[in-house]
C-alpha cells in the first residue's frame, strides 16, 4: 500500500528537503500512528526535534486528503491506498 | 474600501532567515499591488542582528532584536506617513505574550499584554503611531490552513536564534496544554483581559521623548539608544584591541 506525504511549513528539512515522498507499506491496513512512526525513521536524526519528540510534535498541522485529521480519529485513522498525509508545521517565526 | 495599505519590511540582518523571507514579501508585493518599504538594522543602527549575536553571544537576542525592531517599525511608519501600525500578531502568539510577561513578573507590561490597539492613548500629548493587531483572536492553525487552502506563498522557517529563546519554552509549554486543554490559548486572553490594573500607587514609568534619538521612551534615553550604546562600546573595544 502507497501512501503519499507532503510537507510544509519548513518540515522539509528533516526529510532531505524533499516537499514530498511516497511510504511503501506491506500491510493492507495502515494507521496515521504507522505512518508516524515510519517517518520517524527515516527523518534527519538531527532535525527529529522539530517533528517528534515523545509524540508528533504539538503544533504539527496533520491532513489527510487535505482534511484537517482532526475531522477523523487522527492516529487511529484508517488510510486508503494513494491518500496523500500533509504535515504542516505552525511553529515559525521569531 | 477607504484605507490605504502598505508593507513594510524589516531587514534585521540574520543569515538564512530574513534574506529568504525577503523575497516571498517582494512576491507579496507583486501579488497585491502594494507599496513595500524595506529597512534594515544594519543602515538604521549599523548592527545587524548576526553582529549583534556575534558580540553578545547567544544570549537576550530576542531582547535586542524585538527593542530594535520596534523602532525600525515607527521609523519606517513616520518615513511613509502612515496613521497606524499594523502588526501580524496572533492569538498565539498573544497567550505567549501574557504567559511570558506572567513568568517574568512584569507587572507593567501585564495588563497590556494582549491590547488589540495599544499607542492610541495620546500619552502627555506625545504624539505616538498607534499599533493594531487585527489577528488577535485568530489561531495560527487557522491562519496555516488559510494559506494552505488558498495557497498562499509565505515563508516558514524559524529564527535561527529562537531555539534559545524563552518564548520558545512558553510555546511549547502552552502547545502541551492544548492538548489537554484545547481551549487554553483563548482562555489565557480571556484572563488577561480580565486581569485587574496594576495598582495606582505603583510607579508607573512616565512617557517621554529620548534625549538621543526624540522617539518615544520611557526613560530619558530609550532601550534601543541604551542597547546601542552598549554594543558601540564593545566595538569600540575591540578596535583598540585590535590597534594595541
Amino acid at each position: 500500500m502507497k501512501v503519499i506525504v507532503d510537507f510544509g511549513g519548513g518540515l522539509d528539512v528533516c526529510f532531505e528537503n524533499k516537499k514530498e515522498i511516497t511510504l511503501e507499506f506491506e500491510e493492507q491496513q495502515i494507521k496515521m500512528a504507522d505512518v508516524i512512526l515510519k517517518l520517524k525513521t527515516i527523518c534527519n536524526p538531527k532535525k527529529l526535534d522539530f517533528f517528534y519528540t515523545q509524540q508528533l510534535r504539538p503544533g504539527i498541522l496533520v491532513l489527510i486528503n487535505d482534511a484537517d485529521w482532526e475531522l477523523e480519529d487522527k492516529e487511529e485513522a484508517q488510510l486508503q491506498h494513494n491518500d496523500r498525509v500533509s504535515f504542516i508545521s505552525t511553529l515559525h517565526g521569531g | 474600501m477607504g484605507c490605504h495599505l502598505y508593507l513594510l519590511s524589516i531587514d534585521e540582518g540574520i543569515k538564512g532567515y530574513r534574506d529568504d523571507s525577503l523575497e516571498t514579501v517582494k512576491q507579496n508585493q507583486i501579488t497585491y499591488d502594494l507599496d513595500l518599504k524595506i529597512l534594515s538594522y544594519k543602515e538604521l543602527f549599523n548592527w545587524s542582528m548576526d553582529e549583534v549575536v556575534a558580540q553578545i553571544g547567544l544570549n537576550n537576542n530576542c531582547t535586542y532584536c524585538g527593542v530594535f525592531r520596534r523602532q525600525a517599525l515607527d521609523r519606517g511608519a513616520i518615513q511613509l506617513g502612515v496613521d497606524k501600525i499594523i502588526t501580524g500578531h496572533n492569538a498565539d502568539d498573544m497567550a505567549e505574550t501574557f504567559l511570558m510577561n506572567l513568568l517574568r513578573g512584569d507587572i507593567f507590561r501585564l495588563p497590556k499584554s494582549t491590547a488589540i490597539i495599544t499607542g492610541d492613548d495620546g500619552d502627555n500629548g506625545i504624539a505616538t503611531l498607534p499599533r493594531c493587531k487585527p489577528f488577535k483572536y485568530t489561531y495560527e492553525k487557522e491562519i496555516v490552513m488559510y494559506a494552505h487552502y488558498k495557497k498562499l506563498i509565505y515563508f516558514s522557517t524559524e529564527c535561527t536564534y529562537s531555539p534559545n529563546a524563552f518564548r520558545g519554552h512558553v510555546r511549547e509549554l502552552i502547545k502541551n496544554l492544548e492538548a489537554i486543554r484545547p481551549s487554553a490559548v483563548i482562555d489565557l486572553i480571556h484572563s488577561c483581559e480580565q486581569l485587574d490594573a496594576p495598582n495606582q500607587n505603583q510607579k508607573i514609568p512616565q512617557k517621554q521623548l529620548c534625549q538621543k534619538c526624540n522617539l518615544l521612551s520611557s526613560n530619558k534615553i530609550c532601550k534601543a539608544c541604551t542597547l546601542l550604546e552598549s554594543l558601540n562600546q564593545g566595538r569600540a573595544k575591540q578596535i583598540l584591541q585590535i590597534q594595541e
